[in-house]
């Protein structure tokens, strides 16, 4: 039986901005993501890539079109609605990583745990998640201690925690050296391979592409490019094919 | 934050992890200590003064009515127009057997009150109120005695003080002598702590001294303290004795305690102008603390942010907000009532009475908490007006 896509958006369009300074940023969007997989979204500045994952993300709404995320619709969904639909299903790994700098390591995980209401030991469930991402030796630091690599691997485990369908990443390697980001690249790979889940990943940065297993293109607010690769680390061959 | 300030942080609660909620607002709380310092110090200001106010608002209400309160009576019989104790007038006179004929009566008293001259033995004069009570039947006036005993007063020309009057009065103990409307009394009694509202000093004697001091006729008394018999209706009774008091009204005993307060405190404005003080303190705190929680709120914004963005409700993010205005109203709550005391303590013998009652207390600590909940208004409307989106452009 063929696989559904987790996550399905289906011509999207979005104005930003009103009167004269209205803007068309997104052009009729659609894509899917599908479990198990780890798909690039590449584009220069300003062709709607971040306005795309606050939408993927409900975040943001689409001025039209459809979003679908496991079995839920988020068309027509005011704010509570759309938080409630994030804390179900999507998991944020931010650019500057947005840790909460007053609570340690340990305590960012278990803030996602206790805002998405998931049940039981609290403080296990975010030790085995730091452990995941290894840094069970830091979870007690604040994040002001940490790397810029540590800090990422914590916002990867604290995306993770309450296990949510679809987990967005906004230029997860841009604030970091080459090794920490094939390092987050390699984690966000193996999480990927979580057949419950998919992982967006928005980025500049062509160091990816060796662990993507779709790459799809965004100029001026369309989708111009889609490229699947049949083994992982081919992608980059066939993106520039 | 200060690593300081992150390891004063308390981890758990009995055992089980804080909730996030309260995690979060303590942490907040404690990551800039110097707002945190400016926050108590408007609420420590705020509490402080509202509890000055209303202590001495409270002590003023104890001073009014002091006289009454040591009197038990179920009605008085008071001259027309009194507005209070303090001020006193004479009635007609033969009030007392009109009264005891009246069915419900079970006892009257009479009360005999009026300004005199008091002229101090080294020279010189000041007004004081004469209070005169039948010392053989009526063993409550003076009260708080610390020298003599009120039998004492039965002696010729004898009077009480309060020793907080004594230089006010020029003596200077038991047994001194001076002058009242030319004269001559001695010091028997001397009580402690019996000061009037209107800082006049009382000067207590019996029936028949005061009314030769003030020249009233034998039968004639400024205050009839009326007793009924149980179970008489004290409304009947009233009715009862003005049908035979035309010249007279006669009021309940919280009537008249209420009338003197009303007079003194608001016909006066002294009552307003405590209250106007304490309202003062309260806009103070409320402006204070929510200027510093505004400020908390929108250093963190970026936080609150990342909150709405992984999911969290608005209700929970003005928990986080409202916890934060408790937790901050609880701190200075504490030390405004500790500061509060050490006031009263220091004041406990000026001229000045602030009362502490465990009901003012409590009424302090929810107005403490509801002027944080109220401050607390203006950076839950900015926190929940956030654009979660900002997490992308940052």
């Amino acid at each position: 039986m063929a696989l559904q896509p987790i996550l399905e958006a289906t011509n999207i369009v979005k104005y930003l901005g009103v009167g004269a300074a209205e803007v068309k940023a997104l052009k009729g969007v659609s894509l899917e993501l599908m479990p198990g997989e780890l798909t690039l979204l590449m584009g220069p500045s300003g062709s709607g890539k971040t306005t795309l994952l606050s939408i993927l993300g409900c975040i943001l709404t689409p001025s039209e079109g459809k979003l679908r995320i496991g079995d839920m619709s988020a068309t027509g969904l005011n704010s509570e609605g759309l938080a409630d639909l994030r804390r179900r299903h999507v998991g944020f790994v931010f650019q500057s990583y947005n840790l909460v700098p007053t609570l340690t390591a340990q305590e960012n995980v278990m803030l996602a745990l206790e805002l998405r209401g998931v049940p039981g030991d609290h403080v296990g469930q975010a030790a085995f998640a730091l452990k995941q991402v290894g840094l069970s030796h830091r979870a007690h630091a604040f994040p002001s201690k940490l790397s810029g690599g540590e800090k990422q691997r914590v916002a990867i485990a604290r995306s993770l925690a309450g296990s949510p369908s679809v987990i967005l990443a906004d230029e997860p390697t841009a604030a970091l050296d080459s090794e920490n980001g094939k390092g987050v690249m390699a984690l966000l790979s193996e999480v990927a391979k979580d057949k419950g889940r998919g992982i967006l990943v928005v980025t500049h940065d062509h160091r990816t592409l060796s662990y993507a297993d779709r790459l799809i293109r965004i100029e001026d607010g369309k989708i111009v490019g889609r490229a699947r690769r049949r083994n992982r680390g081919n992608a980059e061959a066939e993106a520039h094919a | 934050m200060t690593a300081a300030a992150r390891g004063a942080a308390p981890a758990t609660m009995g055992g089980k992890p804080l909730p996030m909620v309260t995690k979060l607002a303590y942490r907040n709380l404690f990551h800039d200590r110097l707002s945190l310092i400016v926050t108590l110090v408007g609420i420590v200001f705020s509490v402080v003064l509202v509890a000055v106010q209303f202590g001495i608002y409270l002590g003023s209400e104890n001073r009014i009515a002091a006289m009454l309160d040591h009197t038990e009576a179920d009605l008085w019989v008071v001259p027309y127009g009194t507005k209070s104790f303090d001020d006193p007038a004479l009635l007609p006179g033969r009030e007392k057997h009109a009264i005891l004929s009246t069915p419900g009566v079970a006892s009257v008293e009479e009360l005999v009150v009026g300004f005199v001259a008091w002229r101090k033995p080294s020279g010189g004069a000041t007004a004081a109120l004469l209070v005169g009570s039948d010392t053989r039947t009526n063993t409550s006036l003076p009260w708080d005695i610390i020298e003599g005993s009120v039998s004492d007063l039965s002696a010729p020309n004898a009077v009480g003080v309060d020793s907080t009057y004594f230089k006010e009065l020029g003596i200077e103990k038991r047994g001194d002598r001076a002058e009242i409307n030319n004269i001559q009394v001695t010091v028997h009694v001397v009580t402690k702590g019996i000061r009037s509202f209107t800082t006049l000093p009382y000067i207590f004697t019996t029936l028949g001294m005061a009314r030769q001091l003030l020249d009233a006729a034998p039968d004639q008394s400024s205050y009839a303290v009326v007793r009924v018999t149980p179970g008489s209706n004290i409304e009947d009774v009233r009715k009862s004795l003005h049908a035979r008091l035309p010249d007279a009204e006669i009021v309940s005993h919280q009537e008249f305690r209420k009338r003197s307060l009303d007079y003194w405190l608001f016909e006066t404005g002294a009552g307003a102008a405590l209250i106007a003080g304490a309202a003062l303190g309260v806009i103070v705190g409320v402006v204070i603390v929510a200027q510093t929680l505004y400020s908390s709120t929108k250093e963190h914004i970026n936080e609150f942010a990342t909150l709405r963005a992984l999911g969290a409700s608005a209700g929970f993010i003005r928990k986080v907000i409202l916890t934060q205005a408790i937790l901050s109203a609880l701190m200075g709550y504490v030390m405004g009532i500790v500061l509060s005391l050490i006031v009263i303590y220091l004041s406990r013998d000026s001229t000045l009475l602030i009362v502490m009652t465990p009901n003012l207390a409590l009424l302090l600590l929810a107005l403490t908490v509801g002027m944080c909940v109220f401050a607390a208004v203006s950076a839950i409307f900015k926190v929940t007006r956030i654009d979660p989106a900002v997490v992308f452009s940052r």
